[in-house]
């Protein structure tokens, strides 16, 4: 087992929701992250499920240290990134690119392709000098499949996929060793997912990236991760590797999630049973005591309510789960493609 | 196993003859353009399905398919300018909407023809509470008065399954979730019992979980009401859970019409075999994704012949020249591909 290249530990974010204007009053937090501890490995898929308001964006802002977290740490090869200054930070900013899920509003309009790619030379100049950086950017563009000639075009003349492709340029400019992707294929078309997913997956290989995988659709996760969170309300309700996850999940929230996700086979719906959650998320700002899924969840007892289960390994059980009753439970008929 | 859909079917597509066919709505060779600054977009190039009564209609397609655009044309609800209808019919019980009176065409919308959006937010009147928007047809269309369209409001909510709804008569759409918004919307446009339900992309904002939910809900009420849904979409898996058929769209034409059954195990169209081909599934370990290589076209310069030919792996000569009519394919499907014999009997 390789070491970790990134580190969480126990991390946690809260937003504080005030009152009064001239007097502000601090009335509560919004636990966006509390208390999420994992690790990423050298050269591997780490994805991370869970619906809108499970904080896994602000996750993603933590890791790239765009937030200082309230409490815990992220360790960076050892170091904690929410300490560096200076020189530090900026050769921290090196190695950890975001990829953001919005092509159209995460490129600046006013900016050509070659300036917007060409960009991180500027601040980090000791990657490139400055007679090589069009050829540089012109690599980086034939690298994501876009014409290297089209380098002064501007972000409106190309299509949602071949901008999130201009996002990986940028992203991969200074040859980072972990991306962060918050929810890159999203907002695109059917057939050009699957075009951007094997892009990723191309460019991993080709440079042994870490990703870090964000999205909320759990067939695009399970595709290219080797290990995955599932996260719930701001915590980690299991995490594992992919065949644990998807083929053995023990806590029932994975195991709605998963019975929810539509198979593109209609041969499929009769034999399928979905388990069916009531009610919606609780609000960040005043989560549930104890398992903060105990309200929708149809295994509660009293201690749900008064005891947070631990992410733990469980008797009968080959991974983390944080639930007093985690249990295996078939939910997806795997097969072999 | 398809074989038992399909008897149950009658024949499909309206080909031209015996008009009125007794279908409950029907689209035949519709035709829009967007006059826009840069030229004119042919959004909609010959467009002809039908939903009947209880049955449920997925019309599948990527952005800029002309999915929607379809959907606005039957509503009347079409932005002209910039859009225009060129040609064709939209045949409410046989008669065509598309020649009505302002007032007949507003009469059939709501009561005869609904429609649900994808976000529910702005789809929604922020500064009326939720109750006034549905008690609004009631006391319009129905002449009823307050309190009647209160607690008519009030059942359509508890249909909807709104927890509490004698209580959230009076929220406004923001206190909502966004599951509980189109929730909302559901009830809203079946206050006036419509016999045809337009959704538009109904899930696509929504969570998993929560998609599974309103899905369930728009399937019953489909059931207990006998009402014809035409489910836009892009989702190839919300259409394989719940369509009858299917109508795949290209670059505003339909390219493909079958069974769901059928469509799934044996697509008739390249461009059906690439989607079905290119998404990841969950309950597939190790899969290759195989992509459509290039891009949608541009509506302003649609390719000649058929509009799938720069993206398609089987292109021939002939598909650059003559555009492939939507011809039918044994008896219950139909495909726009000069080779769809082929792509069917593929091994």
């Amino acid at each position: 087992m390789t070491e970790n290249i990134l580190e969480v530990r126990d991390l946690v974010k809260h937003y504080p929701v005030t009152r009064g204007i001239v007097f502000k009053k601090t009335i509560g937090h919004v636990k966006a992250v509390d208390g999420v501890s994992f690790g990423l490995r050298q050269g591997e898929t780490l994805g991370v499920v869970g619906e809108s308001g499970c904080g896994k964006s602000t996750l993603a802002r933590v890791l790239m240290n765009l937030e200082k977290p309230t409490a815990g740490s992220v360790l960076y090869k050892g170091q904690d990134i929410a300490r560096l200054k200076g020189g530090e930070l900026r050769r921290l900013r090196r190695q950890i690119q975001l990829v953001m899920q919005d092509p159209y509003t995460s490129l600046n309009p006013r900016m050509t392709v070659g300036d917007l790619i060409g960009e991180p030379f500027d601040i980090h100049p000791e990657v490139a000098p400055k007679a090589s950086r069009r050829g540089k950017v012109q690599e980086l563009l034939e690298l994501v499949g876009l014409n290297p000639e089209h380098i002064n075009r501007y972000p409106h003349q190309f299509s949602g996929g071949q901008r999130q492709r201009i996002g990986i340029a940028r992203a991969l400019a200074l040859r980072p060793e972990i991306i962060v992707c918050d929810e890159p294929v999203s907002a695109l078309d059917v057939s050009i997912q699957a075009q951007v997913m094997n892009l990723l997956e191309q460019l991993q290989g080709e440079f042994g990236l870490s990703y870090v995988f964000i999205a909320h659709d759990l067939s695009v996760v399970r595709h290219l991760s080797e290990r995955v969170a599932v996260m719930y309300l701001g915590k980690i309700a299991e995490i594992g590797t992919e065949d644990e996850i998807y083929e053995r999940p023990t806590h029932p929230y994975t195991q709605a999630l998963l019975s929810a996700v539509p198979v593109p086979d209609p041969k499929v719906r009769e034999q399928k049973a979905i388990i069916r959650l009531t009610g919606d998320v609780p609000s960040p700002v005043d989560p549930p005591s104890g398992c903060r899924f105990r309200t929708r969840c149809w295994k509660a007892q009293d201690v749900c309510a008064t005891e947070p289960p631990v992410l733990e390994i469980r008797p009968g059980s080959d991974h983390p789960s944080a639930c007093h009753f985690a249990e295996k439970r078939e939910i997806v008929v795997t097969h072999e493609a | 196993m398809s074989d038992i859909l399909v008897s149950e079917r009658s024949e499909p597509g309206a080909d031209g003859s015996g008009r009125p066919s007794g279908r409950l709505l029907e689209v035949d060779d519709l035709r829009v353009e967007f006059r826009t600054r840069d030229g004119v977009a042919k959004v909609i190039n010959g467009v002809t399905y039908h939903v009947d009564a209880g049955e449920t209609l997925a019309v599948l397609g990527e952005s800029g398919s002309g999915k929607s655009v379809t959907a606005q044309t039957i509503m009347g609800i079409l932005d002209t300018p910039p859009g225009f209808v060129t040609g064709g019919q939209v045949r409410f019980h046989g008669k065509d909407m598309l020649t009505m009176s302002a007032e007949e065409r507003r009469r059939i919308r709501g009561e005869g023809i609904a429609m649900i959006f994808q976000d529910a937010l702005s789809a929604l009147n922020p500064v009326f509470t939720v109750g006034f928007q549905i008690a609004e047809q009631f006391r319009i269309r129905r002449g009823m008065s307050r309190s009647d369209a209160k607690k008519r409001s009030i059942e359509m909510l508890d249909l909807v399954k709104i927890p509490n709804a004698k209580g959230r008569f009076n929220a406004y759409p923001h206190q909502f979730s966004g599951g509980m918004r189109q929730r909302a919307m559901i009830a809203m446009s079946l206050a006036l019992d419509p016999e045809v339900l337009i959704a538009d992309e109904p899930t696509t904002a929504l969570d998993v979980t929560v998609q599974a939910q309103i899905m369930d809900l728009l399937a019953e009420l489909q059931r207990e009401r006998q009402m014809g849904l035409i489910l836009i979409t892009h989702d190839l898996g919300v259409v394989a859970d719940v369509a009858d058929r299917i109508a795949v769209m290209y670059a505003g034409r339909i390219v493909e019409e079958a069974d769901v059954h059928e469509l799934y195990e044996k697509p008739g169209h390249p461009y059906t075999l690439g989607l079905l081909n290119s998404i990841p599934r969950i309950d597939e370990k190790g899969q290759q994704l195989r992509t459509i290589k290039g891009l949608p076209p541009s509506l302003l310069n649609i390719p000649s012949g058929c509009p799938f030919h720069p993206r398609c792996p089987m292109v021939q000569p002939v598909c650059r020249e003559k555009v492939p009519p939507l011809l039918q394919l044994g008896g219950t499907r139909a495909s726009a591909c000069h080779f769809a014999e082929e792509v069917v009997n593929r091994d």
